[in-house]
């Protein structure tokens, strides 16, 4: 690991005023999960840590009124475990704790969680050349293995996948996230932070680099209930995606009057899949009209020869999160 | 107690290896495998199993390098060193977590407690310790510190209910000899 300095603000003002001004590189340190792995590898090379985990502020979690809020700082396993969150939101719960491990939740953030970078091996390890992680140098992944990247949304620049669940539940949910920087806070949608490779791989998310999130904001929204985050792996826990959807309807009858359907594991950013969401409106929900939908949640994908079983995966896994949310409404 | 009971296994094979290794020309200035000279120490506080540290160390330092290579605590395995398979289970601030990923900085003014920290006072075992020797739960014992700080916490936080929530909430300790299946009866022993 390279040298560095560590610096613990007393504040949120006080640590985005470092990484705006601070020379060098500076980085934010929160649950370190991605951040202190990636600095072993030399992936990441930052010269300054600027250490946010001693804030006493971004730790509340809300539950009433029109909108949920969770504190940047607020880790994982605490909302995965949260009762209202479970009974109301079961989509926004499975997703936290279908992912990592319970250690791992325990450390990793919020905030951090939507910002980790992507587990492509050759991102990963140095040797490779990796247009994300050296712009221009190449994508070994192309022509590597890759049976784990992504479908959708890839370049001729980066197929690498992004990993993460939660951001996948949160656009299900129209989440978005409030921001702090030295021009003050403004509001992304979860669906517009992160960002596809095309010719800029290099650049993961819409922060500006002296932008920091402080908390997520979900619509209160009875689709909550009748909701789900389906994840498929290689093993059954403690594993990236495979595929992955966040599902969640609203009913009348048997027919569909409200549906979001998100991918994960599956393309180069969290992929809310809306002409799938669209076919279903007014339908009966049935096994055909989800099969339909899966497909259309598919639409545009490139698969690979390595990858192309993750093609009719993905698509049953719409279907299975489909039939369960319809069960829980 | 006899006389060589007192040295521990990790005494015995350095001296071993160093015994062994023929000696290099002009090798008296080896690079330590830790870097220390680069960036500027900072003193930290950390309080491990009820004992209060004042450690001068680089920001670099993770909590698991800390515990082994300055406070001699080798109970807590590296592994993976890169989150992946749990062996550096430590509990800080009474939660479950991983030191390999965890600046020894970030432990600060939290308590700590490793494998060292949880018989009693008179050497009993901790009920979860126990539950691992009476269900085998474990072969060559390399994951098994990290394993039972794991069960102790699954236990606390309620997430040892079944053995499928076991599983789920224990899929963080690898076990690459395969004892899962003691380590489930273990802590379905140890949780009633």
């Amino acid at each position: 690991m390279r040298p560095i300095r560590h610096l613990t603000p007393a504040s949120a003002e006080e640590a985005i005023h470092s990484l705006a001004t601070a020379p060098g590189k500076p980085r934010l340190l929160a649950g370190g999960t991605t951040l202190i792995d990636l600095m072993k590898l030399d992936v990441e090379q930052p010269d300054l840590l600027i250490d946010i985990t001693r804030l006493p502020d971004l730790r509340e979690i809300h539950t009433e009124g029109d909108a949920l809020l969770f504190g940047a700082l607020v880790h994982m396993s605490d909302v995965a475990d949260h009762p209202v969150i479970k009974r109301d939101y079961p989509v926004l719960s499975e997703a936290l704790w279908r992912g990592a491990s319970q250690q791992l939740r325990n450390m990793a953030t919020l905030g951090g969680n939507l910002l980790q970078r992507t587990r492509c091996a050759y991102f990963r390890d140095t040797q490779f050349p990796c247009n994300k992680r050296v712009p221009g140098s190449g994508c070994a992944a192309l022509e590597g293995i890759n049976r784990g990247h992504a479908l959708l949304g890839t370049s001729s620049q980066c197929i690498a996948t992004y990993p993460g669940d939660w951001a996948v539940a949160l656009i299900a949910m129209d989440a978005a996230v409030d921001t702090l920087s030295p021009r003050g806070i403004r509001r992304i949608p979860v669906a517009e932070l992160h960002r596809q490779p095309g010719n800029t791989p290099q650049i993961d998310h819409a922060l500006a680099p002296d932008e920091m999130i402080i908390r997520t904001r979900v619509p209160a929204s009875p689709l909550g209930k009748a909701s789900t985050y389906l994840k498929i792996r290689d093993r059954e826990s403690y594993a990236f995606a495979l595929t992955s959807a966040a599902v969640a309807l609203s009913m009348e009858g048997d027919r569909v009057r409200e549906a979001r359907i998100a991918l994960g594991g599956v393309a180069t950013v969290p992929w809310r899949a809306q002409k799938a969401e669209q076919s279903l409106i007014g339908k009966t929900l049935d096994e055909a009209a989800a099969r339909h939908a899966g497909a259309l949640a598919f639409e545009g994908a490139q698969a690979r020869p390595q990858n192309q079983f993750r093609l009719p995966l993905g698509i049953n896994t719409v279907v299975q999160a489909l039939m369960i949310a319809k069960r829980r409404a | 107690m006899t006389e060589s009971s007192k040295f521990t296994r990790r005494e015995i094979i350095g001296g071993v290896t160093m015994a062994l290794l023929p000696p290099l020309a002009g090798a008296a200035e080896v690079p330590s495998p830790v870097a220390t000279l680069e960036s500027e120490d900072m003193i930290v506080t950390l309080q491990v199993n009820n004992h209060v540290h004042r450690l001068p160390l680089d920001p670099r330092a993770t909590l698991l390098d800390t515990l082994r290579e300055r406070l001699s605590l080798f109970g807590t395995k590296k592994g993976c060193d890169h989150g992946q398979c749990g062996a550096c289970t430590v509990h800080v601030g009474g939660r479950r977590v991983l030191s390999c990923l965890m600046l020894a900085k970030q432990a600060e003014g939290k308590a700590i407690t490793t494998i060292e920290g949880i018989a009693g006072e008179d050497g009993s075992l901790h009920a979860v310790q126990q539950a691992f020797l009476d269900h085998d739960a474990l072969q060559c014992g390399y994951c098994t510190p990290g394993q039972i700080m794991s069960a102790i916490a699954c236990i606390s936080e309620g997430h040892a209910g079944s053995p499928e929530t076991i599983r789920e909430y224990m899929s963080g300790n690898l076990c690459r000899c395969g004892a899962y299946a003691g380590i489930v009866a273990a802590i379905q022993q140890a949780a009633t």
